[in-house]
């Protein structure tokens, strides 16, 4: 039996699919409202979504399925995922009410805009369900179907939605574009700055000379005394720098081997 | 059971995400709810389209993901521009506009 006409009558397996995964999706979009920290939220939208793309496969539609779970799960997720991570991980939302009772309207307004879509959705009338891909089982299969459609009928819009994903894409590089306010550094005048500065070698690595390999040991210089340049600033300023104490050499048999 | 079970859930699924545009204040998570309110209508798109046995839902479902996809870009590059200047990503506080 083809699997696209298989949408035309609810089976057993979908109705068991659906009140199984639709009480889950609905309990992940509320817990997107409910997490407190965004990274939590985004994780859960990423469950609506494969549970949406699994809904989708099971009404007929396994190409927009498909799409749902690269371009959604796939590409936009990523896409929050990474802003998360520039705008800060562990920015929690603040639960303080600027406006006040803003909560409760929130709350009135979210159930009487559920029980008049629901109240709507009940009092219409359906046929009885046609399903997909009854008509183009014989022209090989749903995706060319889909194709057919889009690129006859729906050219135009096509074309205009590839326009919008160019100028979207132009307006996000032109928005995060950064004006340089300073000359760009170039190779001849950071070495004329070294130069100038007095020091042309870099400065010396912690700790090589000195007992320990920590960066708040100083290196020692040969004559035993810690060459200050060696530790990090910041450590120097909080006065953080590890005294060395007085140097042992070792006593050794001129072989390397320590008494 | 019939398909307009799908209805009643895209449904909730929308509302959800309404109540969390107006509820939530971290600009990404209301982010968030718009797209999951996009994804309701989709779906809604794609119960419809098998209702009536043609393809059509399915190809205008097609477009709102990649419209969404646009908006997706745009929108978390203005969240990156204000939180770049104000250091913030809460809807409260880009506040200069008003009077």
């Amino acid at each position: 039996m083809n699997a696209l006409l298989a949408s035309a009558t609810v089976s057993t397996a979908e109705q068991v699919t659906f009140w199984v995964l639709a009480p889950l999706m609905v309990l992940a979009a509320l817990m997107i409202l409910i997490s407190r920290k965004a990274v939590h939220s985004a994780l859960w939208m990423a469950t609506t979504m494969v549970i949406l793309a699994v809904f989708f496969a099971m009404q007929g539609g396994v190409f927009l399925g498909v799409v749902q779970v690269v371009v959604y799960t796939g590409a936009v997720m990523m896409l929050f995922l990474f802003v998360l991570m520039l705008v800060g991980v562990d920015a929690s939302d603040s639960f303080v009410e600027t406006l006040r009772g803003q909560r409760w309207i929130a709350a009135v307004l979210g159930l009487g805009f559920a029980g008049l879509l629901l109240s709507g959705i009940s009092r219409a009338t359906f046929p009885p369900p046609a399903g997909v891909g009854v008509e183009d089982a014989a022209s090989g299969g749903q995706v060319r179907a889909l194709a057919e459609i889009i690129f006859t009928h729906y050219l135009f819009t096509f074309e205009v939605i590839s326009a919008v994903l160019i100028v979207a894409a132009v307006g996000a590089m032109a928005l995060t574009h950064r004006t340089q306010l300073t000359p760009r550094l170039s190779q001849t005048s950071l070495s004329r700055q070294r130069v100038s500065s007095g020091r042309v070698t870099p400065l010396p690595s912690p700790g090589v000379y000195a007992r320990h390999n920590a960066v708040d040991t100083p290196a020692l210089l040969p004559d035993g005394s810690p060459a200050e340049d060696s530790v990090p600033e910041h450590l120097r300023r909080r006065g953080l720098v590890r005294p060395t104490g007085p140097v042992e050499l070792p006593h050794g048999d001129g072989e390397g081997n320590r008494s | 059971m019939t398909p307009t079970y799908y209805l009643y859930l895209a449904g909730i699924i929308f509302t959800i995400g309404a109540s969390g545009v107006l509820l939530r204040r971290n600009s990404i998570v209301v982010f968030m709810c718009v797209e999951l309110m996009l994804n309701a209508s989709n779906l809604a798109f794609v119960t419809f389209a098998r209702i009536n046995g043609n393809l059509e839902g399915q190809v205008v479902a097609f477009f709102v993901m990649v419209v969404a996809a646009a908006e997706v870009v745009v929108g978390l590059a203005i969240i990156v521009t204000i939180f770049r200047s104000r250091r913030s990503a809460s809807v409260d506080d880009p506040n200069l506009l008003k009077l």
